[in-house]
C-alpha cells in the first residue's frame, strides 16, 4: 500500500442554476489576461449540449484520455511516446481557437468618437485575435439553456450515444426536453494522461495534495497536454506559447481556504476535501477492461480514513495528522464513498477523475409535478427514475460509461431523501421502508441531508493547511528568509538584475498573516460581524 | 578581412551562442518554448511545419558529415569523391527542397492569416530573414557548383571548421572558396549567433527523455517557496 492524499471535489448538479458566478470570479482571478481570453478554466455548459469546446466528448475525433492496447495495458489514445516525438512538429489532434470560440471585445470608443450623424453609433465587436471587426458566431457558452438545441442539440457526442442505447429518442422539442448545468473544473485525475503526455515533464501531480500543475518555467509549449486532456482542461496561452489549467487555486487551498469557484458558488454546491487513495493500484484500476467497471474500480483505490491500518500506513507515509483528521470530516469521502451517491464524470477516459458530481434529480421531479403528480412520492418518484428512461441513459452516458445501475441508485436515494424528509418536516411518522428501499438507515438518510441541504461552510469545505511543519514556516513567512539584508530593495538585492527591470529574482511585497486572519473569519462569519470587518491593521495604523 | 571573417566571426558566434543559452536559462527560462502558432491556424501547420522540420534535420546531420567527417574517412570506407559529390548533391538537395517547400509555406502562412501574422514579432522577422537566407545561400550555392565533380568544399571549408575547434583556425583554406559558400558561411554563423536570442531556441530542448521517464510525473511542493517567493517574469502583481 502507497496512500497519498488528494484534494477533490464534489458538485451537486441538482442545485446548480447556471448562473456562471463560478465561471466569472474564476476568470477575474485567473484568466484575465491576453493570451487567455478564450480560457475559462471553470465553465459551466448547459446539457445536453455541445460543451465547451465544442463537441470536446468526442474522442474519435480529439484523442484525449487513456485507452487499452491489445495487451490490455494502458496507452495514451493519442499515441505512445515514439509517436509523440515523431509527430512533436506539429499535432493533428490540437483544438484551434476556433473550437472554443474566437475571443473578442467592442470598439467601444466609437460611442464617444463616432462623428455626428443620422445614426446612433454602434460598438462592433473586434475579434483579440486579429484585430478586425467580426461576426460572432459562437463563444464559451453559446447553447447555454438549450439555446439553438433543435439545431445543435444532436451534436451533442453524448446524445450520439444515448440514443444508441436507448429505444426511445432524446427529444429537443421544448415540452419533451430536458436539461441540467454541468460546472467543469479540471478533473485533477489520479491517472493524468495530460501529465503522462507532456514531452517536457513540465506538468506534474503534486504528492501533498494531487493538484496537477504545469511547471511555466519547464514547459516548451509541445501542446501534448492539450490533446492529451480529454476534458480539453488544458489550455494553450497563445501569447505566451505555454500551457495553463485550472490550479485547483493551490494558493488559497494551501492555507485552508477553499477554491474561488467554490467560495462564491451561490447555490453553494461545490464540496472540498481530502481523499486518501492507494498509489499502486491505480494502475491497475484504470486498466479494467469493461468501461462500466471502471466507477467501481476507482472506489476500490479510495482508502477508508476510518481503517486503522490505513491510517497506520497514511503516517508511516508521512501523511500529517491534520490531513488523516480532515480525511475522517471530508464532506467528499462522505459523499463518493460513503453515501455513494456522487459520480466520476466519463470514468470511460481513465484518467481516473476527482471531481464527481450527484447527479440531478430534478429532471425527473419536473417531469413529474409537470404532470400533475406529487414530486416527493417515494413511489411516484422511484417509478419515474425507471420510467423517464432518456435522463437515466444520458446521465449514464456522462458518468457512469454507459452503466445505468449507479446512477439508478444514486438518484434514488435522493429520492429517499426527499420523501423521508417530506414526512420528518410535516411531521408525520416516517416510513421506515423508505430509507431501507435504497439500502440506508433514517440515521443516515438524515445526515446525508445534513449534508446536502444544511451544510456550513466548514462542512462544505474540509481543507488542511499544508503540513504542520509548513505551517509554522507560513506564519513566520511575514520575514523573508535567510540574509537579512536580501529584503526587496535591501543592499543584499542589487536592484534590478543585470539585464533590466525584469531580470534576476525578486521578492513579493509582503503580505501581513493578520490581514490573512481578518479576511478569513470575514468570510467564515454567518453574519456580517462590522468590528471584524472594520478591524484591520491598516485601520489600526492610521 | 579573411581574419575577421573566419578567424574572429566563428569564435564570436559561439560565444554569442553560449552566453545566450545560459543567459536564457538563468533568466529567461518562462520566454524559452516554441511560441507555437497552431492555436490559430492547424490545416496548413500540419504539413509545413513536418515538412520544414523534418528537412532542416536532415540538412543539419548532412553538415555535420560534411564538415566533420574527414575526407579520409569515407574514402577509407571506399566513397570516393565523385560518390560523396553525387550523394550529397541528390541527398542534401531534396533535403534542402523538402525544407524550402516547408519554410515558403509556413511564411506565406505566417504572412496571409491574420492572427499568425499578428502574433509576429519584429524578433521573429529578423530570424526568418536570416534562417531563409541562410537556406536559400546554401541551395544555391550547392547548385551553382554541382557540375561534374562540383566544389569540393571537404578540402578547404571543412579542414578550417575542424581546425576552428583546435583555436588554431586554418584561414589559409578559406582563400579562394567560391563567393557564394563564402557568403552561406557567414549567415550561417549569425544564424548560430542568433539561435539563443530568438525563438529558435527551442532547438535546444528536444525532449528526448520524455522515452525514459514514467509517465505520471509527481513532485512536492518546493518548501523553499513557501513565503514569499521570487516574482517570474509572467506572473508579476497587477495594478501595482
Amino acid at each position: 500500500m502507497r496512500p497519498m492524499a488528494q484534494i477533490a471535489m464534489v458538485m451537486n448538479l441538482d442545485k446548480c442554476i447556471g448562473c456562471h458566478t463560478c465561471s466569472v470570479t474564476c476568470k477575474q482571478a485567473w484568466t484575465n489576461r491576453r493570451g487567455m481570453e478564450y480560457v475559462w478554466f471553470n465553465n459551466v455548459e448547459t446539457r445536453p449540449g455541445q460543451g465547451y469546446p465544442r463537441r470536446y466528448e468526442d474522442q474519435e475525433r480529439w484523442r484525449g484520455g487513456w485507452e487499452l492496447n491489445r495487451r490490455g495495458a494502458l496507452k495514451l489514445k493519442a499515441g505512445g511516446r515514439f509517436r509523440k516525438l515523431a509527430g512533436i512538429f506539429s499535432n493533428p489532434e490540437l483544438p484551434e481557437i476556433k473550437d472554443y470560440y474566437e475571443p473578442w471585445t467592442y470598439d467601444y470608443r466609437n460611442l464617444t468618437d463616432a462623428p455626428l450623424g443620422d445614426d446612433f453609433p454602434v460598438a462592433r465587436p473586434v475579434s483579440q485575435l486579429d484585430g478586425k471587426p467580426m461576426k460572432i458566431e459562437w463563444s464559451a457558452n453559446w447553447d447555454d439553456n438549450l439555446a439553438g438545441a433543435p439545431a445543435h442539440g444532436a451534436l451533442d457526442p453524448m446524445v450520439e450515444r444515448a440514443r444508441e442505447q436507448a429505444s426511445e429518442k432524446v427529444r429537443f422539442e421544448f415540452e419533451q426536453t430536458f436539461m441540467f448545468y454541468l460546472p467543469r473544473i479540471c478533473e485533477h485525475c489520479l491517472n493524468p494522461s495530460c501529465v503522462a503526455s507532456c514531452p517536457s515533464g513540465a506538468m506534474y501531480k503534486r504528492s501533498e495534495d494531487g493538484i496537477v500543475l504545469v511547471d511555466q518555467d519547464r514547459c516548451r509549449g509541445w501542446r501534448m497536454c492539450v490533446t492529451g486532456c480529454p476534458y480539453k482542461k488544458v489550455y494553450f496561452n497563445h501569447r505566451t506559447g505555454k500551457a495553463e489549467k485550472c490550479t485547483m487555486c493551490y494558493p488559497r487551498v494551501e492555507v485552508g481556504l477553499p477554491t474561488v469557484c467554490s467560495e462564491t458558488c451561490v447555490g453553494r454546491l461545490r464540496y472540498l476535501g481530502v481523499l486518501l487513495y492507494d498509489a499502486d493500484k491505480v494502475a491497475a484500476a484504470a486498466s479494467v477492461r469493461d468501461e462500466k467497471d471502471l466507477y467501481e474500480a476507482q472506489l476500490g483505490v479510495f482508502l477508508d480514513p476510518e481503517d486503522s491500518a490505513v491510517r497506520r500506513a497514511c503516517e508511516e507515509a508521512g501523511i500529517p495528522h491534520d490531513w488523516l483528521e480532515a480525511a475522517r470530516r471530508s464532506p467528499v469521502h462522505a459523499l463518493i464513498s460513503r453515501y455513494r451517491v456522487a459520480l466520476p464524470l466519463h470514468p470511460e477516459y481513465r484518467t481516473m477523475p476527482m471531481v464527481w458530481y450527484i447527479p440531478p434529480l430534478s429532471p425527473v421531479v419536473d417531469a413529474l409535478s409537470e404532470g400533475g403528480h406529487d414530486a416527493e412520492d417515494h413511489e411516484n418518484l422511484f417509478g419515474a427514475i425507471d420510467t423517464l428512461r432518456i435522463p437515466l441513459e444520458y446521465l449514464a452516458e456522462m458518468f457512469t460509461a454507459g452503466d445505468v445501475g449507479p446512477v439508478r441508485a444514486s438518484l434514488e436515494k435522493l429520492a429517499a431523501m426527499r420523501a423521508h424528509m417530506r414526512a420528518v418536516n410535516l411531521g408525520e411518522e416516517p416510513d421506515p421502508s423508505v430509507p431501507a428501499a435504497v439500502g440506508m438507515g433514517a440515521y443516515e438518510i438524515e445526515e446525508m441531508y445534513r449534508l446536502l441541504a444544511i451544510a456550513k461552510y466548514e462542512d462544505r469545505y474540509v481543507i488542511p493547511t499544508a503540513a504542520v511543519t509548513d505551517a509554522r514556516r507560513l506564519e513566520e513567512s511575514a520575514l523573508p528568509e535567510g540574509c537579512s539584508l536580501d529584503h526587496d530593495g535591501g543592499p543584499g538585492m542589487g536592484g534590478d538584475g543585470p539585464f533590466g527591470q525584469d531580470s534576476g529574482r525578486k521578492l513579493l511585497p509582503l503580505v501581513s498573516v493578520e490581514n490573512f486572519h481578518v479576511l478569513r473569519r470575514r468570510q467564515r462569519a454567518d453574519e456580517s460581524d462590522a468590528a471584524a470587518v472594520t478591524h484591520t491593521p491598516e485601520a489600526e495604523e492610521t | 578581412m579573411t581574419t575577421l571573417l573566419w578567424g574572429v566571426l566563428p569564435y564570436v558566434a559561439l560565444a554569442l551562442l553560449v552566453a545566450g543559452l545560459v543567459w536564457r536559462h538563468r533568466y529567461d527560462r518562462f520566454g524559452w518554448t516554441t511560441r507555437s502558432s497552431q492555436v490559430y491556424e492547424s490545416r496548413l501547420l500540419n504539413i509545413a511545419s513536418p515538412a520544414f522540420h523534418y528537412g532542416i534535420l536532415f540538412v543539419l546531420a548532412g553538415h555535420l558529415v560534411g564538415l566533420f567527417v574527414p575526407e579520409s574517412w569515407t574514402a577509407s570506407l571506399g566513397i570516393g569523391e565523385r560518390a560523396y559529390h553525387l550523394l550529397s548533391l541528390y541527398g542534401g538537395t531534396a533535403a534542402g527542397l523538402l525544407t524550402v517547400a516547408g519554410i515558403g509555406l509556413l511564411i506565406y502562412r505566417r504572412r496571409t492569416n491574420a492572427p499568425v501574422f499578428r502574433a509576429t514579432t519584429v524578433n521573429d522577422k529578423i530570424m526568418y530573414v536570416v534562417l531563409l537566407g541562410a537556406i536559400v545561400l546554401g541551395m544555391a550555392a550547392k547548385l551553382t557548383h554541382s557540375s561534374g565533380d562540383g566544389y569540393n568544399y571537404r578540402a578547404s571549408i571543412a579542414p578550417w571548421a575542424r581546425s576552428l575547434f583546435t583555436l588554431q583556425p586554418d584561414l589559409d583554406r578559406m582563400r579562394g572558396v567560391p563567393v557564394l559558400y563564402g557568403i552561406h558561411a557567414v549567415i550561417g554563423m549569425v544564424l548560430i549567433a542568433l539561435v539563443p536570442y530568438t525563438r529558435l531556441v527551442h532547438m535546444f530542448s528536444a525532449p528526448v527523455q520524455y522515452l525514459v521517464r514514467p509517465y505520471v510525473v509527481y513532485r512536492s511542493r518546493d518548501p523553499r517557496q513557501l513565503g514569499p517567493r521570487p516574482e517570474r517574469r509572467g506572473w508579476e502583481r497587477t495594478g501595482s
